[in-house]
């Protein structure tokens, strides 16, 4: 099978960005949204075409990698070179798949959701941008190739969080995104060149080739305690901690929300966010047989922060707030089934992250363009400015029921098999973790619903005017995502995206089925009474838990402490005093020895007065003075 | 002909033809001519470039010539280029261009204006082609003089401080490299035979371990100056911040690579063991270099002073790989140097547009230029992203290729001063973004803005030339670093053994 064609996946959103980009003003703005859903719906056809042929293509029993395309970009060194490539494999395929059809519901919502405003031509561009950066991030062959298109995915999001960019606080969202990610990155960067140090490559063939060098004779260099291998390794993941939002570097993806909402879904929810995720996937057979202490160092994280984002979002009124805070919770999710995991046939958890990974896209940029319909018809982020909206827009209301009960593991909705597998795989291999994760799984059923129950049901506020159903470029998207939401828990994952390639054999365990099952359906009892209809007993509940209620509406202040270091330590005792230094000190010093130079010529430039009689004064005396020292010297 | 010659003779027919016009705007159409000749040629040289090397020409230097010019003292005009030279040629070319545009506006005194200018950019070129250090001195010289009049006559704020200042410092960094390469021609023949000041004969000899000691700190420190080595920076942000658009181009776009690039090939080159034996205090200082000069951006407010800090950054990179001394650092200096050099003439021209609209360069006191200047904004934003580092354009390739270099040394010295200097990444990105949100984005502050023109054709011209530059090598870095890399692997070995 020839795979080169696959080349026009990664060139055509390139081409159509700098086609919208410079050509944009000059067209009718609806033509380059049609111009970039059309290109995008070619790409995804193209992806479809490439997954059907590479699933359908085995070679034996497992899946091989292929490199579809190479180019020579820059060289380093002898060994150091950088390729940029297309890599096929069942994890990158996979992601094709998910990243071109959600970037493509998130096209057609946006001719809809993006009518008539301003900007419209450069918000396509930004996307088609967007798109090329996320496709060469999951398809590149090397990890210095990722790392450039994982810069360019962190530009393609400042710009389109910044896409209002009129508007302070998404300027000032934009630049936080950027900057936070991009500490992350220096973390992500120091780990490459590391680890390309000591295994003189940067190629992810063969980085996780079993049989070879980097696995099998790993560095014994040691650093601090650790082996400079488990260094390199953590300080990768620190660079998809940032782009993942993990704690302590999540703070960046509430702000996040500014952008539009159908940037939220794509880039906020669906793709971009898992990227993290799929570094670890990348390169796991590294994590897994050179640093398994960095593996549990990952389950610890996604651990702490699903259930850490989940508290959090009980209490945000911001319906997108909610959804961004959901979101961190279920990347942890899947951070911890990779953390959990073994390699090949004890590699449940791999296979269940990635699981997840897929089905969380569609529920989770369902619910986000949901919450885009629902704002697009009452003109506000807050759920207090919303209720009653399940008689106005029945299909939002539909498809936004589907996705939270997908979310919350409903049977036989998709979300239920994916967390399924995560928790049989974290039960395996770690009890606490799992009664961790058992938990926010009820914690999440409970928030999703007390959303739920607030925009649809709950009493009816008085709106400027009646909430109205979205236009079909909306709801379409709506209905498709719907429907993958349902049945994408029955794509045979263990048989297609594995460790190794290989099938792998799973078990339906009712032990773990069922209680996870009972938990979901006791958070959404709690939020049916406590939201479904209007009354005092949220307030109440609130009042009674106030320490803990206040702390987690403030997102436990890790705001205020970032705000802190930034304002007051680097720019107030960094900075400012740098500043101070150079003009002071350093550049004082210069102008000293000039004032210097000029004081002491100033000193000295009365001998050169013009008056000859002083000039024959001065001649004399020292005539007079060499005649002498020459006579009595000698 | 050599055809290296051809690259003086155009500036100098240009100032000519400028002096003989009279009018304004015939002034502006033969600086244009000519510096566009110059562009034309630099390309054609390139093409000459490669022509002999895939002829299997392998020698050093390409396009050599030699005449004597002073026989007492073995004064030689020698002239020949390698691939260094011939990216650092093609930068200047690209630069003195868009400078040209970009001052299109200058109406005092436009004829000495564009002489000046157009002199000191022959003065470059001078530099990059000459192999025999007392005529490389001559035009490095050359070129600084010009600076002083540009500075002081068409300057702005302070303009007599700065340009004292700027142009005292330079000298006092001419002075300690005089010294320097009075030192090296003395001891050029240790064995005996006649002195030479021909780079390329004293690079073969071994120069006494104790006059490259003592030379060394004169020859680098005096190239360093003028490379913004810290602490002796601190002209940069003075005189920027009062010279004219074109002369803030040339001068952070091009001249100050002559400090790096004279750092490498004179002070470094000639005298390797010295480098080697005192490099660490120079890697000390330059990667204090890179993260004192961001933070000091950080805390500015105007936008050429932002700029200066940055360029005091970028360029202690450039030195700081430099000192690395192995094949990929310094590929990715020089390639720094291209990528500084372009970046900061963009800069520097879109700053010098800005003010010619808004007549300030306090970044509080402006907002929202993005609505009313979209074209001037967007290229700003672009030239932002070069500067910190987004890959596809030229910043990206030449730090991490720099990085990548300096992470070859595994002591735990060059490691730490590396991590240093690419934490700079970080900073970087805070003040260019801070900038970018301030100026360009937000609400408009001002409703006069709302009158605003966006760029004219010149301006145009300026942007977009070096926006297509930092762009190409971006894209398809591969062929600079080739073109740069091919003469280092020979000078590396000489460097190191």
């Amino acid at each position: 099978m020839n795979y080169s064609y696959t080349i026009l996946i990664l060139l055509l959103p390139i081409l159509i960005f700098l086609f919208i980009g410079v050509m944009g003003d000059k067209m009718k703005p609806q033509l380059s949204g049609l111009l970039g859903t059309s290109g995008l719906l070619v790409i995804t056809l193209l992806s479809y075409f490439t997954a059907f042929n590479y699933f359908g293509h085995r070679v034996g029993e497992s899946f091989q990698a292929i490199e579809a395309f190479q180019l020579l970009w820059l060289q380093f060194t002898d060994s150091l070179i950088i390729h940029i490539g297309i890599l096929l494999d069942p994890l990158s395929v996979m992601m094709l798949v998910v990243i071109t059809t959600v970037s493509l519901m998130v096209h057609i919502y946006s001719l809809g959701y993006m009518k008539g405003e301003k900007g419209f031509a450069r918000y396509y561009a930004f996307l088609s941008l967007f798109t090329f950066s996320m496709l060469g991030l999951v398809l590149a062959t090397n990890i210095f190739q990722m790392y450039i298109f994982w810069e360019l995915v962190g530009v393609s999001s400042y710009l389109l969080i910044g896409f209002y960019y009129e508007r302070p606080s998404a300027v000032a969202a934009a630049k936080k995104a950027f900057i936070v990610t991009r500490f992350a990155d220096l973390g992500f960067l120091l780990g490459i060149l590391i680890l390309s140090f000591y295994t003189n490559t940067f190629d992810f063939i063969a980085l996780t080739d079993l049989n070879g060098l980097a696995i099998t004779q790993p560095t014994t260099a040691m650093f601090m305690g650790l082996s400079v291998t488990t260094w390199a390794m953590l300080l990768i993941f620190m660079g998809g901690a940032g782009k993942s939002a993990m704690f302590p570097v999540h703070t960046w993806l509430p702000d996040a929300m500014e952008g539009p909402t159908p940037v939220s879904a794509l880039i906020h929810a669906a793709t971009m966010v898992v990227a993290g995720v799929y570094l670890v996937a990348r390169l796991f057979p590294l994590y897994s047989y050179t640093s398994p202490d960095s593996l549990e160092v990952i389950a610890y994280i996604g651990s702490f922060t699903s259930l850490f984002a989940a508290v959090i979002a009980c209490t945000q009124l911001d319906i997108k707030r909610v959804l961004a805070f959901s979101t961190l919770s279920q990347i942890g999710y899947m951070m911890v089934a990779l953390g959990v995991s073994g390699y090949g046939t004890e590699g449940l958890g791999y296979m269940a992250s990635l699981f997840h990974l897929f089905t969380h896209a569609f529920f989770k940029a369902l619910l986000f363009l949901g919450a885009g319909s629902v704002i697009h018809a009452v003109h506000s982020n807050l759920m207090t400015d919303m209720g009653g909206l399940k008689k106005y827009m029945p299909i939002t209301h539909i498809t936004f029921l589907i996705a939270c009960l997908t979310i919350a593991g409903i049977p036989p909705l998709s979300g239920f098999f994916s967390k399924d597998e995560i928790l049989v795989a974290a039960f395996e291999h770690n009890k606490i973790i799992f009664a961790v994760q058992w938990l926010v799984a009820g914690i999440t059923a409970f928030y999703m619903f007390r959303l739920y129950f607030n925009i649809f049901w709950n009493h009816t506020p008085e709106y400027h005017h009646a909430p109205h159903e979205s236009p079909a470029t909306m709801t379409i998207p709506l209905i498709f995502l719907a429907i993958a939401s349902v049945f994408s828990g029955f794509v045979p994952f263990h048989d297609l995206v594995t460790s190794d390639g290989n099938l792998l054999h799973t078990e339906f365990h009712w032990m773990i089925a069922g209680p996870s099952i009972f938990i979901a359906i006791v958070g959404i009892s709690v939020a049916y009474v406590l939201y479904a209809k209007k009354n005092s007993k949220p307030e109440s509940l609130a009042t009674s838990l106030k320490g803990l209620y206040t702390m987690a509406y403030h997102k436990f202040y890790i705001d205020e402490v970032y705000l802190f270091i930034t304002h007051k330590v680097i720019f107030n005792f960094i900075s400012r005093p740098v500043a101070w230094f150079d003009r002071h000190i350093v550049d004082g010093t210069m102008n000293l020895i000039g004032n210097t130079t000029v004081y002491f010529s100033g000193a000295i430039k009365k001998m050169q007065s013009g008056h000859m009689q002083w000039y024959i004064w001065y001649f004399t005396s020292g005539v007079l003075l060499l005649v002498f020292l020459v006579m009595y010297l000698n | 002909m050599n055809p290296l010659l051809i690259l003086l003779i155009i500036p100098l027919l240009t100032i000519v033809g400028v002096a003989l016009v009279n009018d304004v705007t015939k002034v502006r159409l033969v600086s244009a001519i000519g510096m566009s000749a110059q562009l034309v040629f630099a390309f054609i040289l390139l093409y000459l470039f490669y022509q002999q090397r895939n002829a299997g020409n392998t020698d050093e230097m390409l396009f050599v010539s030699t005449t004597m010019w002073y026989e007492s003292f073995n004064i030689q005009l020698k002239f020949g280029i390698d691939g260094i030279s011939m990216a650092m040629i093609m930068l200047t070319a690209i630069v003195t261009f868009a400078g040209i545009f970009a001052s299109w506006q200058v109406d005092h005194l436009p004829k000495e204006f564009f002489i000046s200018l157009i002199i000191l950019a022959g003065g470059v070129f001078g530099f990059f082609i000459s192999l025999d250090l007392f005529t490389m001195f001559l035009f490095y010289e050359m070129a600084v003089i010009p600076m002083y009049l540009l500075i002081g006559l068409w300057g702005s704020g302070p303009k007599e401080y700065s340009a004292m200042k700027l142009t005292l410092m330079l000298m006092g960094g001419s002075a300690l490299l005089l010294v320097g390469l009075l030192g090296i021609y003395f001891n050029s023949a240790p064995d005996g035979g006649r002195l030479t000041y021909d780079l390329t004969e004293i690079a073969k000899v071994n120069i006494p371990l104790d006059a490259q000691l003592f030379f060394f700190p004169f020859t680098f420190i005096g190239f360093g100056v003028l490379g913004a080595l810290f602490p002796f920076h601190t002209w940069s942000p003075d005189g920027h911040a009062s010279a004219p658009t074109a002369v803030s181009m040339l001068h952070a776009g091009v001249l100050m690579k002559l400090g790096g690039y004279g750092a490498f090939r004179v002070a470094m080159y000639l005298l390797p063991e010295a480098a080697h034996e005192l490099a660490w205090i120079f890697i000390i200082l330059t990667s204090i270099s890179v993260v004192y000069g961001a933070f000091g951006a950080i805390w500015q407010k105007d936008l050429k002073y932002i700029n200066a800090y940055s360029s005091v950054s970028h360029c202690g990179l450039v030195l700081f790989a430099l000192l690395m001394m192995n094949e990929t650092a310094t590929t990715g200096a020089i390639m720094q140097m291209i990528s500084h050099g372009l970046m900061t003439a963009l800069f520097f021209a879109l700053i010098g547009m800005i003010y010619g609209r808004t007549h300030t360069r306090i970044i509080n006191e402006m907002g929202g230029l993005m609505k009313v200047i979209p074209f001037l904004s967007v290229i700003y934003v672009i030239a932002g992203l070069a500067s910190l580092g987004l890959p596809g354009l030229s910043g990206f390739v030449a730090e991490m290729t720099i990085f990548v270099g300096a992470f070859q040394h595994t002591d735990m010295f060059h490691r730490v001063a590396t991590i240093v200097a690419i934490s700079s990444i970080v900073i970087t990105a805070v003040y260019i973004l801070r900038v970018v949100g301030t100026l360009l984005l937000g609400p408009i502050t001002n409703s006069h803005y709302l009158e605003l023109k966006d760029a004219q054709w010149f301006e145009k011209i300026s942007g977009v030339t070096l926006v297509v530059a930092i762009a190409i090598i971006g894209l398809t870095p591969f062929w600079l670093s080739d073109l740069i890399r091919e003469p280092l692997a020979q000078m590396i070995q000489t460097l190191t053994n």
